[in-house]
């Protein structure tokens, strides 16, 4: 592979694209506009309840199952139905990171012996984790566990004869940010330009140019096949870092979003391209005509254009759909994103990344082998 | 070709070779001297698109985008990157197809003066007077087969019919050539042919119709050319295949 040939026609690439109006439209103006259209209808959107997970460490003394005190606290918040309360096996050490890493805005700890010591009325602190940032949530889980915890501290009240509370609540924190809609649009739409721009485009020029003859042309010059499209993935990931960073900007100006801005997008942002730009070309070289190639692109693209966690988490999708974004390429880059841009959850961001990495070789490989200048 | 293999050496032939395909078609935002840098980097040659372009008559439109060329300057912009790797053989393949008469005559000089320079020029066309204006060899293909081949006098003499001339007269001036000369003159719509065995024919025609007395005007002499020749042939061979068509039980 020469670059001296990989330069010239990325060149071409470029002088081609900059003076097409539409094609500048589309990467200088429809970031904006995504991000503007679904940040203004979601930037309000709230949920009904509030899950909270819960670490509860007050078990029986055997060792099996929770104390009835602790159950009964517990029960008494599900009552309140602005809240669900979700059991997790997490130290209470871990618990912040965990919260952070899950995509949980509140938390609360039970602390061992929290019946015992609510029987003999001694003061027991429960922990509960939420964020200004979401003070909605916030609102929420405090009102609904200084409740229940004071209906507790009555019942103690009455039985004891002292009118001390009981139950107290310190609140922390959570361990990293509170995400809104917008935090989890940029990476989603950032996957989205990902994923079109390189199909759409890529699966229209390997048919286009198959039928005007330009692949032909270019068949006579020494310009190898992997080269050209090596200047095309080049291309397609320069204008992914534009996207992006008009995306971001946009996000972080317009909706105040929450995103780390860390060296770990990177690969995703030169991977992803990559593999797009390569399947595009494989559906396009696969189809016989411009008609079936716009078929076979569609089919690809629509699926991931909406289960991979673009516009909408995977994690709020039914299971099935859930397991069938797992298929989905765009789910690993997007995942990727969200685990470096929200959760710093590097391992799973690498693990995304070599999924995808692997995906795009092979695809590239196959497109290099089934794409051929000319019809035999 | 060029001690090359086609098939296994193709890189290597490309190099040496230029080719512009029948219809040619390039990227529609892309000037003609953008064009040619990109070729001549991947080329690797050191082209000065500024000559190249004027050696195909297209200087005046440098900068101007392919998608606004007419289908004759496209033509010459194929040309001029067929040219980007100075080629031994060029390959034209119907270079002059759906051009104005204007554009088709720019699209020979071109030729013309690659030929001038040395270079072995293959050239595809349906016209055949572009064939026998330009070419010093010419082969017929019809059917993919060569059903005639040689410089296009040579096709002409062996497989042409002689040169005729021809009289505006009536028909007792044939009679009266018929009579005098032994030559097969023949009278058709008011006009008189007579064919030409050689070059000292046409002025014993002329003095004999003189001598006639008959009235007369406008004479011309026609030979076939190779359209004619072409004509002929391909009529014969379908005239023939119809016939062993028929034969067959």
């Amino acid at each position: 592979m020469k670059l001296s040939h990989v330069g010239a026609d990325f060149r071409i690439v470029a002088r081609t694209y900059f003076r097409n109006p539409v094609a500048l439209f589309f990467t200088l103006f429809f970031p904006i506009i995504l991000i503007g259209m679904f940040g203004l209808i979601f930037s309000t959107v709230g949920s009904g309840t509030v899950t909270l997970e819960v670490v509860n460490e007050d078990h029986n003394p055997n060792g099996v199952g929770y104390t009835n005190v602790s159950v009964a606290f517990l029960d008494a918040l599900n009552k309140t139905s602005v809240i669900t309360v979700q059991l997790v096996s997490v130290s209470p050490q871990n618990f912040s990171t965990y919260l952070g890493q899950n995509d949980q805005t509140a938390g609360l700890v039970i602390p061992s012996g929290f019946q015992n010591d609510y029987l003999h009325h001694t003061p027991v602190n429960l922990t509960v984790y939420t964020n200004p940032e979401a003070a909605a949530a916030e609102g929420t889980v405090l009102g609904a566990v200084g409740g229940v915890a004071n209906g507790f501290n009555l019942k103690a009240a009455c039985n004891g004869g002292s009118c001390a509370p009981v139950i107290g609540f310190t609140s922390l924190n959570v361990g990293s940010q509170v995400y809104k809609y917008i935090d989890y649009l940029i990476p989603g739409l950032i996957g989205f330009a990902i994923l079109t721009s390189p199909m759409f485009s890529m699966v229209d020029i390997a048919s286009s140019y198959r039928k005007d003859g330009i692949f032909r042309e270019l068949s006579l010059t020494p310009l190898t096949r992997s080269e050209w499209l090596t200047s095309r993935v080049l291309w397609y990931v320069m204008m992914t870092f534009v996207t992006a960073a008009i995306m971001i900007g946009t996000g972080v100006f317009l909706f105040n979003a929450h995103v780390t801005l860390t060296l770990g997008l990177v690969p995703f942002l030169i991977v992803g391209p990559f593999f797009f730009v390569s399947l595009g070309m494989l559906a396009g070289s696969v189809a016989k005509t411009p008609e079936s190639a716009a078929l076979i692109g569609n089919v690809i693209t629509f699926p991931m254009m909406f289960l991979s966690g673009t516009f909408f988490q995977v994690s709020s999708m039914p299971p099935g759909l859930q397991e069938f974004a797992h298929i989905l390429p765009l789910y690993y880059i997007i995942d990727g994103m969200n685990q470096v841009m929200l959760f710093t959850n590097i391992s799973r961001a690498a693990f995304d990344l070599v999924v995808i990495l692997v995906g795009s070789i092979i695809v590239f490989l196959l497109a290099i082998r089934l794409f051929k200048w000319r019809d035999e | 070709m060029l001690g090359l293999d086609p098939w296994n050496q193709g890189d290597a032939l490309h190099r040496r070779i230029g080719v512009i395909p029948q219809d040619f078609r390039f990227f529609e935002k892309i000037t003609p001297k953008e064009a040619i840098e990109y070729y001549r980097t991947l080329f690797h040659t050191h082209v000065d698109p500024v000559d190249l372009l004027r050696k195909v008559e297209l200087s005046d439109k440098l900068n101007a985008r392919y998608d606004t060329l007419s289908g004759g300057q496209k033509q010459k912009l194929g040309l001029a990157l067929a040219l980007t790797n100075d080629p031994e053989i060029c390959f034209l393949d119907e270079p002059t197809t759906g051009l104005d008469p204007h554009a088709r005559r720019a699209i020979w000089e071109v030729i013309r003066a690659l030929k001038k320079e040395g270079r072995t020029v293959f050239l595809t066309t349906h016209y055949l007077e572009e064939a026998e204006l330009l070419a010093d060899r010419v082969a017929i293909i019809h059917n993919g087969r060569i059903i005639a081949a040689g410089s296009p006098l040579e096709i002409i003499q062996e497989h042409g019919q002689p040169a005729r001339m021809t009289v505006e007269g009536s028909p007792a001036l044939a009679a009266y050539l018929r009579m005098n000369l032994g030559s097969a003159a023949v009278e058709e719509d008011g006009k008189v042919s007579v064919t030409l065995r050689d070059k000292g024919d046409a002025l014993k025609i002329l003095t004999a119709i003189e001598e006639s007395g008959l009235p007369w005007t406008s004479f011309t002499t026609t030979h076939d050319t190779l359209e004619d020749v072409f004509v002929r042939l391909v009529g014969q061979m379908d005239e023939g295949a119809l016939k062993s068509e028929g034969a067959k039980p």
